[in-house]
């Protein structure tokens, strides 16, 4: 599956509401680190197909649920369940190093 | 078998690719998850010759990249995890794979110092950065400290300022080491003050930064002061922990032998993981440069003899 588009609107149905885990990458344009990140996330939206709904959300054009999870610095790629942040990983990361966090949390 | 593997993406190890490929030599670069280096967390760079209206950080580096990749250098961008210098060929592994290389060029430049104090750990990326191009936004309306007194400070706080309340410089000395340029933007800007002879003891806050405990070195006061982010902007650390064999000083900093050699024969040095005094993207690539050659001048003694 693709990555979807989180949004302001879409954030309580697409993400709170999911019978599955969410994972969400907080990004914006001008961030450079992000743009690291970003083909990272496309993967991961590929390999934890079923398993995972995986999407971003521009902070710049979504700021009230970036400041509702206290984003303060991105890219910060957050791990929801049932709801709930379970996981906030901060800065640009390896993909395995994305990988080890989310089987860990998805394991707990 | 590469002729040289270069580890480090910044300006020293992209400039000793664009010269190792061009000399013809068989390149693997170790760019690193984070590829580009410091510059890619800055913003308009004014003093790298050849950009007459100066150049952003971000698009410097992507130029160097292709730039190398023109000639032909292969990219790896993830970290590396070890390196083996004892025989030939050197080995450098990455995640979970060796690579060989007949020389190395090590350019992994250096990282962030943060301040070490109680309370910073655990709040980096929540209030407190090393990054004002990446987070200032997220202060939109803030206060905001920048620690620091040197070009890197002064870059934060001039960042910063477009986008927080207020931006006070902590800095532990009376004067800054910056540049007259730099200074003088941050001295006229009338968002920024300057607390001088003062040090962060402590960053208070619960899951984030609400405040910090600062002390002043001339009048020996503890003072608080409530703060919604922490800049940290007091220098760098040399990134050169994983080479247990390579001679460094007490810094950490690889100690050079002539011409930009390690201790090790093969191995040789570019950049800001062996230079505490210049510390500028255009100093780095020329060690870039003169690191290539040597390392080609090397080579060529090697299939000689």
């Amino acid at each position: 599956m693709a990555d979807l588009t989180f949004t302001d609107q879409n954030f309580a149905d697409e993400v709170l509401q999911s019978q599955t885990p969410v994972l969400v990458d907080f990004w914006a344009a001008w961030c450079v680190p992000c743009r690291i990140v970003s083909p990272i996330i496309e993967e991961l939206a590929v390999d934890y197909s079923g398993k995972l709904k995986v999407g971003k959300l521009d902070v710049d054009a979504n700021g009230t649920t970036a400041q509702n999870y206290g984003i303060m610095s991105i890219p910060s790629v957050v791990l929801f369940k049932n709801g709930e942040p379970v996981k906030t990983m901060i800065g640009a990361q390896s993909k395995d190093n994305y990988k080890k966090e989310i089987d860990a949390a998805l394991a707990s | 078998m590469y002729d040289v593997i270069i580890l480090g993406s910044g300006p020293a190890g992209l400039t000793s690719a664009i010269y190792t490929t061009r000399a013809d030599l068989k390149t693997l670069l170790i760019a690193g998850v984070k590829w580009g280096g410091q510059l890619q967390l800055t913003t308009l760079v004014e003093n790298f010759p050849g950009f007459p209206e100066g150049i952003q950080g971000p698009d410097l580096m992507l130029a160097m990249r292709k730039q190398a990749e023109r000639f032909g250098t292969e990219f790896i961008d993830e970290d590396f995890d070890s390196v083996d210098f004892s025989t030939q060929p050197f080995k450098v592994t990455v995640a979970g794979k060796t690579h060989e290389g007949k020389a190395v060029i090590i350019a992994t430049g250096a990282e962030t110092k943060w301040l070490e104090v109680p309370g910073e750990k655990e709040k980096i990326g929540r209030g407190v950065s090393s990054c004002a191009p990446c987070d200032a936004v997220f202060f939109r309306g803030k206060n905001t400290i920048v620690v620091g007194g040197g070009d890197s400070a002064m870059e934060e706080a001039t960042v910063l300022s477009k986008f927080a309340d207020s931006v006070t410089i902590v800095h532990r000395k009376d004067s800054f080491r910056a540049s007259e340029i730099m200074q003088k933007r941050v001295l006229e800007n009338p968002k920024i003050k300057v607390l001088w002879n003062s040090e962060v003891k402590e960053i208070k806050g619960e899951g984030k930064v609400e405040g910090v405990v600062l002390f002043n070195n001339k009048t020996n006061e503890t003072s608080q002061m409530p703060i919604d982010g922490v800049f940290v902007a007091i220098g760098h650390i040399p990134n050169s922990g994983k080479f247990k064999d390579i001679e460094t000083d007490e810094a950490g900093f690889i100690k050079v032998h002539d011409h930009y050699k390690t201790n090790k024969d093969g191995v040789f040095v570019a950049g800001d993981v062996h230079d505490s005094h210049y510390k500028q993207a255009v100093t780095a690539a020329g060690y870039g440069s003169a690191a290539a050659l040597e390392a080609e001048r090397w080579l060529e003694g090697m299939e000689a003899s």
